[in-house]
């Protein structure tokens, strides 16, 4: 195996052990109330932290980011469907992108 | 109501976020002297945003394999820890195949969608989800491998948002009914925003779920919830 191929395999093993090991070996149920409030709450801190400050640069320039961030924001206050508003924050700054030059 | 089409639905943004992320990826693996089809088998292998670039550097650079082990391990570590929370929420049809076999897939993104949902989680369901974002993932990288040059680049940069914006519609709502999530909403965000300015040791996943987990630590402890408030904000 070349040592490209080999390099891979490490990343791929690595990768998959580090996901598979407790999903399959720990499947007790935690009981304490303290502990599942903290599994409650993980899922909205861990996306929080993944989008803020990212989504400033997700496009690759500001404007664009920031433009699409605040659609995103108004429509998710409004309940809109997820994949709208994922849609709509692409679109938005897409928009933006092709008019900045001309402003 | 978890289905195998439901997991589609609710991994299609996950997948367009993930496009123009592989994308970028794809045209890495071929810059640094991969072939097309080595940069492909990485994403289908690896399925992870940050090893994957990280391993790439690393083979271009020559080195040694327990540098390249210990570079994955110290990134993903996160995913064990995902993992572990991901499988409080595993529904009772779980048995050791479907687990070996979801577990590829825990990536940040399919972690928080799938454990926001209210009550526990079906294989279909994840089954779904993965499947889509698996595809998005290994597509966006071959589009990137091959064609990386040719495609309009406002396109692929504009669906980089695409993502975050789904998130935002998961989190926002929750967040106008329940006072704890908006508290651990906000003290993530300031974490991370601190972290990232007079941290910069700390590397991006990393510095992710420690702001993540204190967050979510100051939560449990501030606003411990019962289990019918849980069903409450869920609703």
């Amino acid at each position: 195996m070349s040592r490209i191929l080999f390099s891979i395999a490490i990343m791929a093993g690595t990768t998959y052990l580090i996901r598979m090991i407790p999903f399959v070996f720990v499947q007790t149920k935690f009981k304490s109330q303290r502990v599942q409030s903290f599994f409650y709450y993980i899922p909205y801190a861990v996306l929080a932290a993944m989008v803020m400050p990212a989504v400033f640069s997700s496009t690759g320039d500001t404007v664009s980011s920031i433009v699409g961030t605040v659609v995103a924001v108004i429509l998710a206050y409004r309940k809109t469907p997820l994949i709208v508003v994922a849609l709509a924050a692409s679109l938005a700054a897409y928009l933006t992108m092709l008019v900045l030059p001309y402003l | 109501m978890q289905t195998f089409t439901q997991g589609i639905k609710h991994g299609i943004s996950i997948a367009l976020g993930y496009l123009s992320v592989s994308f970028s990826f794809g045209i890495l693996g071929v810059q640094s002297g991969l072939t097309i089809w080595q940069t492909i088998l990485i994403s289908i292998t690896n399925l992870t945003s940050a090893g994957q670039v990280a391993g790439v550097e690393l083979i271009a650079a020559n080195a040694a394999y327990v540098e390249l082990f210990l570079t994955e391990l110290l990134i993903n570590l996160r995913y064990a820890f995902m993992s572990l929370a991901l499988s409080q929420k595993a529904d009772r049809s779980f048995h050791i195949p479907q687990r070996l076999l979801a577990a590829f897939g825990i990536t940040d993104e399919i972690f928080a969608v799938a454990s926001i949902q209210p009550g526990t989680i079906k294989p279909k369901y994840l089954y779904g989800m993965i499947g889509i974002a698996f595809l998005g993932w290994v597509g966006g990288t071959t589009l990137g491998a091959v064609a990386g040059s040719y495609l309009p680049a406002q396109i692929t940069n504009a669906l980089g948002i695409a993502l975050y914006g789904m998130f935002l519609a998961i989190i926002i709502p929750p967040a106008k009914k329940s006072r704890g999530i908006l508290a651990v909403i906000i003290c993530a965000v300031v974490l991370r925003i601190l972290l990232t300015i007079f941290a910069k040791w700390v590397t991006g996943g990393f510095s992710m779920i420690l702001a993540a987990l204190i967050a979510a630590v100051l939560g449990a402890w501030l606003f411990p919830v019962s289990e019918s408030a849980e069903q409450e904000a869920d609703a």
